[in-house]
């Protein structure tokens, strides 16, 4: 059995049209004709065949999970490249068709599986908009969910630079950002009960309290970070060899960033300066002081210092979060919504009935339609459910950020050399599960 | 919670309807939607875009064979599949979303790769998910099933493929 | 078995015979079963449970496994740490076929065993429809500590030759199903920070 895509193969320069080679070549699809022609890239003769078609993946050790790329070569450069995706697609949006709004989030956490606390987050909040109840949610657990979505996001970059480095050659790189990781997973295993794909921001709030210690716990790891910084810029920020990888590696104009929809550290590389947790603010981001992290450049190197630095930003606001956190529920009273407390179930017979129906039939969304976008390590991630008014979601779409973003990466490719092909997927951080959900 | 502005700057109450570029404005869960006619579509969205929607953040569909019933303003009628499109307009932070009508005999719509080439990949999921065609677009081939596969498995009528698991030490 | 406390009285850790006197077989097996090398099949979420188990604090470096061979070529073990699509099941398939003898498979993850929690058209529901499964690793991700226990489990099989006998007399796999070790919260306190 081998795997052939079919249609999906690359077809030699010489059968496509103009057309088609001008959408190739400009990614700025708003000039005119004249400006595009004046950028003198079409190719010399489209005649000239003496490219090298090569495959690389599905398995390989630097495409970060299963992703195909089809890239045509000439020597070692790299002309056109063509991302091939769905390796690992699992069907999520048919079966949360079948699952109800309390177990969708088991389902959706394992999108995008390095930040799983922001898919839940997403997915409960469009819940809780559909329901009609994200204005009532508490206090203590719209600040908790901000807890654990900022230490994802640190987590999701570590794990970043852990991976970028190792692509690039710095394997001790990935040794250091998973020691870090651990400290940040245990505190997860604490408060969750799992290290991944925890399941624990559900619609109407969490699945439990934070445990006791768990300031100090946080404190912990807030204090072992920096200095664990300074490594990193001694192995890596400042090392000419890195730089020379990185700088001038993978770039993208804001234009073209804009065009093809990327967002998260893709956008904000270019220089554009879009975060959604300061200009859209979800949960109370407006009410925390953070800097939103912006390139100028558009390159990989952009994209690694700023997932470095929005590692800073995140630790801050993980401080103002300790400071703030106010006492209260976890969840919201609401008895349709929220199961009761298990002491409860004993004591009286509508809490168990309230129990029953939740956990088997699963509580009634009105009708309706609703987007909610929110930003996860990746970019923007939204979540779409069109509601029937039965328990389970009528159509759930994920708008995953790594669909969109790799996209990105013929443009970025192109041009370059199939060493810096490895550094660019690496910058643009793709995570497969949500990229073929 | 974010705050969508409408283009002239007043809020939406849920029981009015007004229109922009011609199609009707309605307001679902705080959240504006526009209901555009499959004709009109490519139309209104470079209208759209010039105003300012600079990206279009998500291309998806919906099969409502199962929930024909489902509110629709006047003047619109209801058909088997929708496409749902999520624009954004970074300088006035807004979102506006889009919702075509797509016939179940005639399920195509015009691609929008020429105006946001990041719409490719969209477009092919809702292709290869749904069946629905999008004329003018550059690679229309599936993306998320492998190349041969017979059928559209996010259409309602495509079953789930569950297997029926025993469990051990279930009675048989 | 095959902690070695003090040569000149255990001898070389595991054998019944010290290195001068004893079977080749013997000496062969011990030597396979620590130094395996897995081949990377990282797929999703198991995948980052399997580089954590690699990396330094769960370190399966100890075990001779530090090496995940990119080529399938040079390596022993296929650790299939994820859910298979449709479009995966044939690339899976022919990695394991460039794979030499002897290779063991160790389905890590429920996905990877049984479908998990996906039952439906798009995954293949447990890789043992495609190669022959050594031992089962349960978990949504399995925690490190079950991916050790499942890894020396089958070090114990291929040590104590039970697996290649099996092999040989029905080609299937050996089969073993591994029980799952929850993780611990216990902070982890490294060097003096």
């Amino acid at each position: 059995m081998i795997a052939n895509e079919g249609a999906q193969e690359m077809r030699p320069r010489s059968e496509l049209s103009a057309r088609e080679l001008f959408r190739e070549v400009g990614a700025v699809l708003r000039m005119s004709e004249a400006e595009a022609s004046a950028l003198g890239d079409l190719p010399e003769d489209p005649e000239d065949d003496q490219t090298m078609v090569i495959n690389m993946g599905p398995q390989h050790p630097s495409t970060h999970g299963v992703l195909r790329l089809m890239l045509e070569l000439q020597g070692e450069t790299v002309l056109r490249c063509k991302p091939i995706i769905g390796y690992l697609h699992t069907g999520m949006e048919k079966t949360a068709e079948q699952l109800t709004f309390m177990q969708g989030g088991t389902n959706v956490t394992r999108m995008d599986y390095l930040s799983p606390l922001n898919n839940e987050l997403v997915f409960s909040l469009a819940t809780e908009k559909l329901l009609g109840i994200d204005g009532d949610i508490p206090e203590r657990a719209v600040w908790m969910r901000m807890l654990l979505s900022e230490l994802n996001r640190m987590s999701s970059h570590l794990l970043f630079m852990a991976t970028n480095g190792m692509d690039l050659g710095a394997v001790s790189m990935m040794i250091y950002g998973w020691r870090e990781r651990e400290e940040v997973l245990r505190f997860f295993q604490k408060v969750t009960g799992l290290r991944m794909n925890h399941n624990f921001i559900r619609p109407g709030g969490l699945a439990a309290d934070l445990p006791a210690g768990w300031r100090d716990d946080v404190l912990r790891l807030l204090a072992m970070l920096p200095d664990r910084f300074e490594e990193y810029d001694v192995l890596m920020t400042g090392q000419p060899i890195w730089r020379e990888r990185l700088q001038g590696v993978g770039v993208i104009t804001p234009t073209e960033a804009l065009a093809l929809g990327a967002t998260g550290p893709i956008l904000r590389s270019t220089g554009v300066e879009w975060d959604l947790r300061r200009d859209m603010p979800y949960l109370h981001y407006d009410e925390v002081e953070f800097d939103v992290v912006v390139g100028t450049y558009g390159d990989a190197f952009d994209r690694y210092a700023i997932r470095l630095n929005e590692i800073r930003e995140s630790m801050r606001i993980v401080r103002q979060i300790l400071d703030r956190m106010p006492s209260g529920d976890y969840r919201i009273q609401d008895k349709k919504v929220t199961p009761p407390p298990r002491a409860r179930i004993d004591e009286s017979m509508e809490a168990l009935i309230h129990h029953f129906k939740i956990f088997t039939e699963g509580f009634r969304v009105p009708e309706g339609e609703v987007y909610v976008g929110i930003e996860s390590p990746r970019g923007e991630i939204g979540c779409y459910i069109a509601s029937d008014g039965s328990p389970t979601p009528y159509r759930m779409h994920m708008r995953a950020p790594s669909f969109v973003n790799i996209q990105c990466l013929p443009h970025m490719m192109r041009g370059g050399l199939v060493a810096d092909a490895v550094a660019v997927i690496s910058s643009v951080d793709p995570v497969l599960g949500e990229v073929d959900r | 919670m974010s705050a969508e502005v409408t283009t002239d700057g007043t809020e939406m109450s849920e029981d009015e309807v007004t229109l922009l570029h011609g199609c009707p404005l309605v307001d679902s869960r705080g959240q504006q939607v526009l209901f555009v006619s499959r004709d009109r579509y490519l139309e209104v969205l470079r209208l759209l875009t010039d105003e300012g929607f600079a990206m279009c953040v998500d291309l998806t569909a919906v099969d409502y064979s199962r929930f024909m019933t489902r509110e629709l303003p006047d003047g619109v009628t209801a058909e088997r599949f929708e496409v749902v499109v999520n624009l954004l307009d970074i300088s006035a932070r807004r979102r506006l979303r889009i919702r075509v009508q797509v016939p179940e005999n005639d399920p195509s719509v015009p691609s929008l790769f020429d105006l946001h080439p990041g719409t490719e990949a969209m477009e092919r999921e809702v292709f290869d998910m749904f069946g629905i065609a999008f004329s003018d677009h550059p690679d229309p081939s599936r993306i998320l099933m492998p190349e041969d596969w017979i059928g559209h498995p996010l259409r309602k009528d495509y079953e789930t493929g569950s297997i029926p698991v025993q469990f051990k030490g279930a009675p048989s | 078995m095959g902690v070695v406390g003090d040569v000149l009285s255990d001898g070389l850790g595991g054998l019944s015979h010290n290195v001068i006197t004893g079977r080749i077989e013997d000496l062969v097996k011990w030597a396979r079963s620590r130094s395996s090398w897995p081949a990377s099949f990282g797929l999703a979420c198991c995948a980052i449970e399997m580089m954590a188990t690699g990396a330094a604090h769960y370190d399966i470096s100890r075990f001779g496994m530090e090496v995940f061979r990119a080529s399938p070529r040079q390596a022993d073990i296929m650790i299939v740490a994820g859910r298979v699509s449709q479009k995966m099941a044939p690339v899976l398939r022919q990695v394991y076929d460039q794979m030499m003898e002897p290779k063991w498979v160790i389905s890590m993850g429920v996905c990877a065993s049984s479908g998990g929690m996906f039952n439906n058209y798009a995954i293949v529901q447990g890789v043992d429809q495609i190669v022959p499964v050594d031992v089962y690793a349960p978990g949504c991700p399995p925690t490190p500590e079950t991916l050790i226990h499942a890894i020396e489990t089958l070090h114990g099989l291929i040590e104590s030759g039970e697996i290649m006998r099996r092999r040989e007399v029905t080609g299937a796999g050996a089969d073993v199903h591994v029980e799952e070790i929850p993780a611990t919260s216990v902070p982890v306190l490294l060097g003096s920070s």
